[in-house]
């Protein structure tokens, strides 16, 4: 059966000249970059460059990098980062949105548990929008704030420079989960002035296991990850070289095809968001309609199980996801949903289907084609 | 059938694992779904699954035969169909067959319609019986090869239009070769131990379970022997099944057995092991494997358990549609609450819950 991958949210397929860029790093040019010998040199000025390449890419003047191994290790980075007892200029309130990722959101509560931190929850809209207002009377001066820039399960994009500018007036800090937002936007940290950015390579066509947090020069960052000094003592443990040139690699050509591959996604999504919302009775649509990725439609409806048209749709060839389907079997309705105010019977009814690159307008003709007679024989069972 | 889509229930045991091998093998297109099922206490710490290696086992299994794994939530409706049934049985003095009831309905009832639904044709499972079809398109059960092995007891209570969407490949194997197969395949679990108990009761036995999910609190009540004297004090009756030898106090000249429980006034009756045998039962309502009432002027053979041996039977109407079942010779284990299951040869014609049992006059 040929099968037609709908999930790029979750993860994307590598180009091979990615690839290409990786692999003498594991054979040629394997050095440990903390190693003072040629070999070591060589390693190191691979990592130094892609450091400098991404910190490019991201227009950033007064930011540095942490290579991390991913999205979730940069979040819990720079939560736990400014938190620890021991940093001297330590905060002790963290303002989070409902719709955060459990990267931010399990780290949040964590420090909440171990008395670390207060925590405070922000205000969204029906769309996924964080209410500006909200934010705004809930800031003080030592607090941080951990919006997502674009939600994973609802594609829905916060008008992040706004907010950062909103947590300076009141001389917080601002730090995003950049995971989904990097795979689509050109990150500009001139015009939208966060402190911190979190990014995870596997989003953007990079290997899995490797990722970043970006934060301003002037941030007193604690590592997390103790060891032998590396990136100037924020994170211990050798580098990986290979996976932080890829993702340095996957990134740049993310960047030079922007345009051309968001005109292409742009048109896969809205022809299946006009279509589902037309042809599927009790559907309708996540997140807001037009702040929202462009690979990503998302749904809910009446009447189906989101884990039970994951698995039809699979048994049919096609790879999709549900927010409230579980892989041990016990589907519960996902906290984001909850939090626009869906309902819990129709936030089971979650599906998500993000396209890629590689997206092929036959294979969403072809899923479009399928959908309704799979939903139509769950809603009859 | 090549490249027929299928869905095999997978337990992450030795038999549904090379069950899922096979069809493989056979060129059906296979997805594996396990049934994620009530398993008591360990519920409550919610998120986590109560048989985590259970899942981790069959997930591994599809990844070596490269299919497609998932888990199906079931726990509600098991709960509701079949272990709140049998704990109300258990609480009306009965000796319940869960796994009868968990096939009609559970395996039967929500996965076959979910495996419909989800676009496949056949339900595939690892029991050890035999599927056949003959010219008039009926659809015959009958015992898997392996004696030791059989499972057509706890299937009979499937009809016509379960059967015609099942297929049992392993009912031409013996288990022996099936651990064969699972080696050769490399699985893991490949000698692994069959699963003994209930599924649900967990490792200290079904009077534990019972004690701790009944809702009528475990009353004491009297042990009486046959004539009616009173000669000890039992601890609760669903702490006692009909045979047994223990926990019904000793000083008794010759060994005594309970025979029979008085669930109304809440008594144990004991009795000597003559006592315990039973010439004839009334089983119903019947399911017919074929459909249709088969002749009662023929002689049967009945499996009052699952592990009993089969015995000479002949049939007769009841009354209120029950049938009476007459044993040849007279047979000891015969429990109100298990299942009667007829078979001619090796085929089960149909299966019927047991009524009463009668001593012999
Ligand atoms: C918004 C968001 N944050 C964080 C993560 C975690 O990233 P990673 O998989 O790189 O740890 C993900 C990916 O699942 C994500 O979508």
């Amino acid at each position: 059966m040929d099968r037609v991958y709908l999930d790029y949210a979750a993860t994307s397929p590598m180009d091979p000249r990615t690839v290409e860029r990786m692999l003498p790093f594991f054979t040629q040019q394997f050095g440990n970059p903390s190693s003072l010998h040629y070999f070591g040199q060589q390693a190191d000025s691979a990592v130094d460059l892609a450091r400098n390449a991404i910190l490019r890419l991201f227009k950033s003047l007064d930011h540095d990098l942490v290579f991390t191994s991913g999205g979730t290790e940069s979040d819990n980075l720079a939560l736990k980062g400014v938190t620890t007892p021991i940093n001297q200029s330590r905060i002790k309130r963290i303002l989070i949105s409902p719709i955060e990722h459990p990267a931010v959101d399990k780290t949040a509560k964590r420090l909440e548990q171990d008395g670390t931190v207060q925590i405070d929850l922000l205000r969204v809209d029906n769309y996924g929008l964080i209410l500006h207002n909200d934010l705004q009377n809930k800031l003080t001066g030592t607090t941080l704030a951990s919006v997502v820039w674009a939600n994973n399960e609802i594609g829905t994009i916060n008008d992040i420079g706004k907010i950062a500018q909103i947590c300076h007036k009141s001389g917080a800090l601002l730090h995003t989960d950049a995971v989904q937002a990097a795979a689509h936007l050109n990150i500009n940290l001139n015009e939208t002035d966060v402190d911190m950015l979190s990014i995870g390579a596997h989003k953007f066509s990079g290997p899995k296991g490797v990722g970043c947090l970006v934060f301003r020069k002037t941030i007193n960052l604690d590592s997390q990850i103790v060891g032998g000094g590396q990136e100037s003592g924020k994170r211990g443990g050798t580098h990986n070289v290979p996976l932080i040139v890829g993702m340095q690699a996957a990134l740049e050509m993310a960047y030079k095809d922007r345009e051309s591959i968001n005109l292409h996604l742009t048109n896969l999504r809205d022809q299946i968001i006009a279509e589902i919302l037309k042809n599927i009775p009790g559907s309708s649509l996540t997140g807001h309609p037009v702040y929202r990725l462009p690979n990503h439609a998302s749904f809910v409806f009446e009447g189906v199980k989101g884990q039970e048209l994951v698995i039809a749709l699979d048994m049919a060839g096609f790879s999709v996801s549900s927010g409230s389907a579980c892989k041990v079997g016990n589907p519960s309705p996902s906290q984001v949903l909850l939090a626009l105010g869906i309902p819990e019977n129709l936030a089971m009814g979650a599906l998500r289907v993000t396209v890629g690159r590689n997206t092929k307008e036959d294979e969403v003709r072809s899923f479009l084609d399928v959908l309704p007679n799979i939903v139509n024989n769950l809603r009859n069972g | 059938m090549t490249g027929k889509k299928v869905v095999v229930a997978m337990s992450g045991g030795v038999d549904s694992s090379v069950t899922a091998a096979l069809m493989v093998q056979q060129g059906f297109d296979v997805t594996g779904i396990m049934l994620k099922l009530w398993t008591g206490d360990c519920e409550s710490n919610d998120n986590a699954c109560c048989t985590p290696e259970a899942i981790q086992q069959a997930r591994q299994v599809a990844g070596i035969l490269g299919i497609p794994f998932y888990v199906v939530d079931v726990k509600n409706r098991f709960k509701k169909i079949v272990v709140d049934k049998f704990i109300e049985m258990s609480e009306q003095g009965l000796t319940p067959n869960p796994c009868f009831y968990c096939n009609q309905h559970i395996r039967w009832g929500v996965l076959l319609d979910k495996t419909l639904q989800l676009g496949a044709d056949y339900l595939v499972t690892g029991h050890y019986a035999i599927i056949e079809e003959d010219q008039e398109h009926i659809f015959h059960l009958k015992k898997g090869i392996d004696p030791k092995k059989d499972q057509s007891y706890v299937l009979s209570g499937l009809d016509q239009e379960k059967l015609q969407r099942t297929i049992f490949p392993l009912g031409n194997y013996k288990k022996e070769g099936v651990r064969v197969i699972a080696e050769e395949y490399g699985f893991t679990v490949a000698q692994k131990p069959d699963s003994q108990d209930l599924c649900f009761v967990g490792s200290n036995g079904y009077r534990s379970f019972l004690s701790q999910y009944s809702t009528s609190p475990l009353m004491k009540g009297n042990i009486r022997n046959l004539s009616g004297s009173i000669v000890g004090e039992h601890s609760g009756l669903v702490n006692y099944t009909i045979g047994q030898r223990k926990g019904i106090g000793s000083g008794f000249q010759s060994p005594v057995y309970v025979i029979d429980k008085d669930i109304k006034n809440n008594e144990i009756i004991i009795g000597s092991k003559e006592m315990l045998k039973f010439s004839s039962l009334t089983a119903g309502p019947f399911n017919w494997i074929s459909g249709s009432k088969p002749s009662f002027q023929v002689e049967y053979d009945v499996k009052i358990r699952y592990k009993s041996n089969p015995k000479k039977v002949n049939l007769l109407e009841d009354k209120d549609g029950l049938i009476r079942i007459i044993f040849n010779d007279p047979v000891r284990d015969a429990t109100p609450g298990q299942v009667a299951v007829l078979y001619i040869q090796d085929e089960v014609i149909g299966g019927g819950l047991i009524h009463e049992v009668f001593r012999e006059k």
